[in-house]
């Protein structure tokens, strides 16, 4: 299911590319018409689309995606090497932040509920969905990095902390909806016969909670895991623009920019490909949490 | 309809208690009057200059401060909230449309049709739709009706899938078989006996996904993809607001400020409408 989407994809965002009106060299500075010709030579442009598309795809697969537009001795592949991993390791705290924060206060909240326990957290998980992201990085900029001049506003791993502020920004819309999640799943299994059975045989409220509870009632948010790598994808633009963080979002975004169109072309394609993995993988991983599917 | 009727007036009842969402729905109209009568309570053009004066804190002249280049902030957020809400609407109508359209019919049709459908949803589900809207704006320009078009087709699929369940719901009651039986049209199953019937999670969720969209927005706007200058909406502006923010905070605080209002507003009236068209749901 996952290859045939992804070649779709891959053609389609080809084709989609190819509709782009104007040359790939139609820069400010004009160009001598011999110095187009051995452009478009470099770049196989010369090329019928059928032929182009058919290197192209059969690049992919071996994991070349062409050389860069903007970029000229630079490969699309080796600038998604070098962004990656910072993309990576920030979406990794991220998440972390997010699940720390968002289960542990959506599971207290499911359990004290109707109390201050309950509406507090979930008052600021109502600020943490309303607040964007593009908002939320500035404001924690303002606060934390000019007025109160205790964190560093930008960079990625050249200052002590500047990795706090922006995996911060990116995890607390997710710890948001993390929390909710995770009040809404406790709640639903917490009525459930199992956990009286549970208590009615003695068991400590630790043990119903961590051991029986939480096993089911977390399943919303392991779903949700999934399509989240999506969304921290699209809050990685923001975020490393904002913190000018060298990471693959910022690369994106400025290959919008730059009209580089072989780097647009091969990070959409990667980023489907991850996406397409990761919701594989969080679906694999519900469906495992959960034992009525695991024995169909 | 007139079975209907006491379903929506228990709703508006219950809507009217509910103090956040008469709340939201205070500010809703506060907004929206604003947007649409902008030119006449905007105290200045949203493009006017007053270049002596360059950005300027809040003053009585200007109430919320002007921007870098002496422009009214007050009449740019005003004129902003036009495009704002504009791209909301607009772009969840066309979202409301094709998902409504597809739910029905796949519901409707079952069988074969229904999961060739439901199945193309499910593929388009996992795909990185923001980058392909990214890609579709560098294609073919930042155009404002393009962005309406590319995040309605973006926002239809969670729609489809509602409306199907809904329909598949309805499709085996009695009097959608005596309706057919009475060898009612396609055309007119779907517009007098279904629709009328899932109006109450349509409305839900097209209120919803207003924020979504409103928000999809602001972030091209803010990576610069979106609204081009001199047009200005809140995510536009909230970018400017950045981009001087160490020295001039309130370019960056009052669109915010806005923003969020709005966003806030817009999720509890859809929590609320939720919760009294299915008191049901009422825990989540």
């Amino acid at each position: 299911m996952a290859i045939p989407v992804l070649l779709a994809v891959a053609s389609l965002t080809f084709f989609l590319v190819k509709l782009a009106p104007g040359g790939p060299f139609d820069a400010d500075k004009a160009v001598s018409p011999q110095v187009l010709k051995n452009l478009n030579e470099a770049y196989n442009l010369n090329a019928t689309e059928w032929e182009q598309y058919v290197d192209y795809m059969s690049g992919i697969i071996q994991g070349d995606f062409g050389p860069s537009f903007r970029f000229p001795g630079r490969s699309v592949s080796e600038m998604i090497a070098t962004g990656l991993p910072i993309t990576f390791e920030l979406a990794f705290y991220s998440i972390l932040i997010a699940l720390l924060i968002g289960v542990s206060s959506g599971v207290l909240a499911a359990l004290k509920r109707n109390t201050y326990l309950d509406f507090i957290p979930m008052a600021i998980a109502m600020i943490g969905i309303c607040v964007p992201t593009f908002l939320m990085g500035p404001l924690l900029v303002l606060i934390f990095g000019i007025n109160l001049e205790l964190l560093p506003v930008s960079g990625w791993g050249q200052l002590p902390g500047d990795k706090l502020l922006p995996s911060i920004t990116l995890g607390f819309a997710y710890a948001a909806y993390i929390a909710r999640l995770s009040r809404g799943g406790m709640l639903e299994v917490l009525n459930q016969d199992f956990i009286r059975t549970a208590r009615s045989k003695g068991l400590s409220e630790r043990n119903v909670v961590i051991k029986h509870a939480m096993q089911g009632g977390l399943i919303p948010v392991v779903s949700f895991l999934g399509p989240a790598i999506a969304g921290l994808l699209a809050g990685s633009f923001v975020v490393e623009t904002i913190f000018q963080i060298p990471g693959l979002g910022r690369f994106y975004v400025e290959a919008a920019f730059n009209r580089d169109y072989t780097m647009i072309l091969g990070t959409t394609i990667f980023f489907s490909a991850m996406i397409v993995f990761f919701n594989l993988l969080s679906d694999l991983a519900a469906m495992w949490l959960n034992p009525r599917s695991r024995d169909v | 309809m007139s079975s209907n009727s006491s379903l929506w007036s228990d709703a508006i009842y219950r809507l009217t208690r509910n103090k956040a969402a008469m709340f939201g729905a205070f500010i809703l109209v506060i907004l929206i009057l604003c947007a649409a009568l902008a030119p006449y309570i905007a105290p200045y053009s949203y493009s006017f200059q007053d270049l002596n004066l360059g950005a300027s804190p809040p003053s009585a002249a200007h109430i919320l401060g002007t921007d870098v280049l002496g422009r009214d902030l007050l009449s740019r957020i005003l004129y902003g909230a036009r495009i704002s809400l504009l791209v909301g609407f607009v772009a969840t109508g066309v979202a409301l449309v094709i998902g409504v359209s597809w739910g029905i019919i796949a519901g409707y049709a079952g069988g074969r049709v229904d999961s060739i459908m439901m199945r193309i949803v499910d593929v388009l589900y996992g795909l990185p739709f923001i980058i392909f809207i990214i890609l579709l704006m560098v294609i073919f320009g930042r155009n404002l009706w393009l962005l309406f078009g590319a995040i309605g087709a973006v926002e239809w699929l969670t729609m489809a899938r509602i409306v199907r369940g809904q329909v598949i719901g309805l499709k085996n009651q009695e009097f959608v078989m005596a309706a057919k039986a009475m060898g009612v049209s396609n055309f007119s199953m779907f517009r007098k006996h279904l629709l009328p019937n899932i109006l109450g999670p349509i409305a839900v969720y097209a209120t919803l996904t207003i924020p979504q969209v409103m928000l999809l927005e602001g972030f091209l706007s803010f990576l610069g993809l979106g609204i081009q200058p001199p047009m200005s909406s809140w995510g536009t502006l909230i970018k400017d607001g950045v981009e001087s923010m160490e020295e001039y905070s309130w370019l960056l605080i009052y669109p915010g400020i806005t923003f969020t209002i709005t966003l806030f507003a817009l999720n509890f009236f859809g929590d609320g409408l939720r919760d009294a068209l299915d008191p049901k749901t009422t825990d989540n």
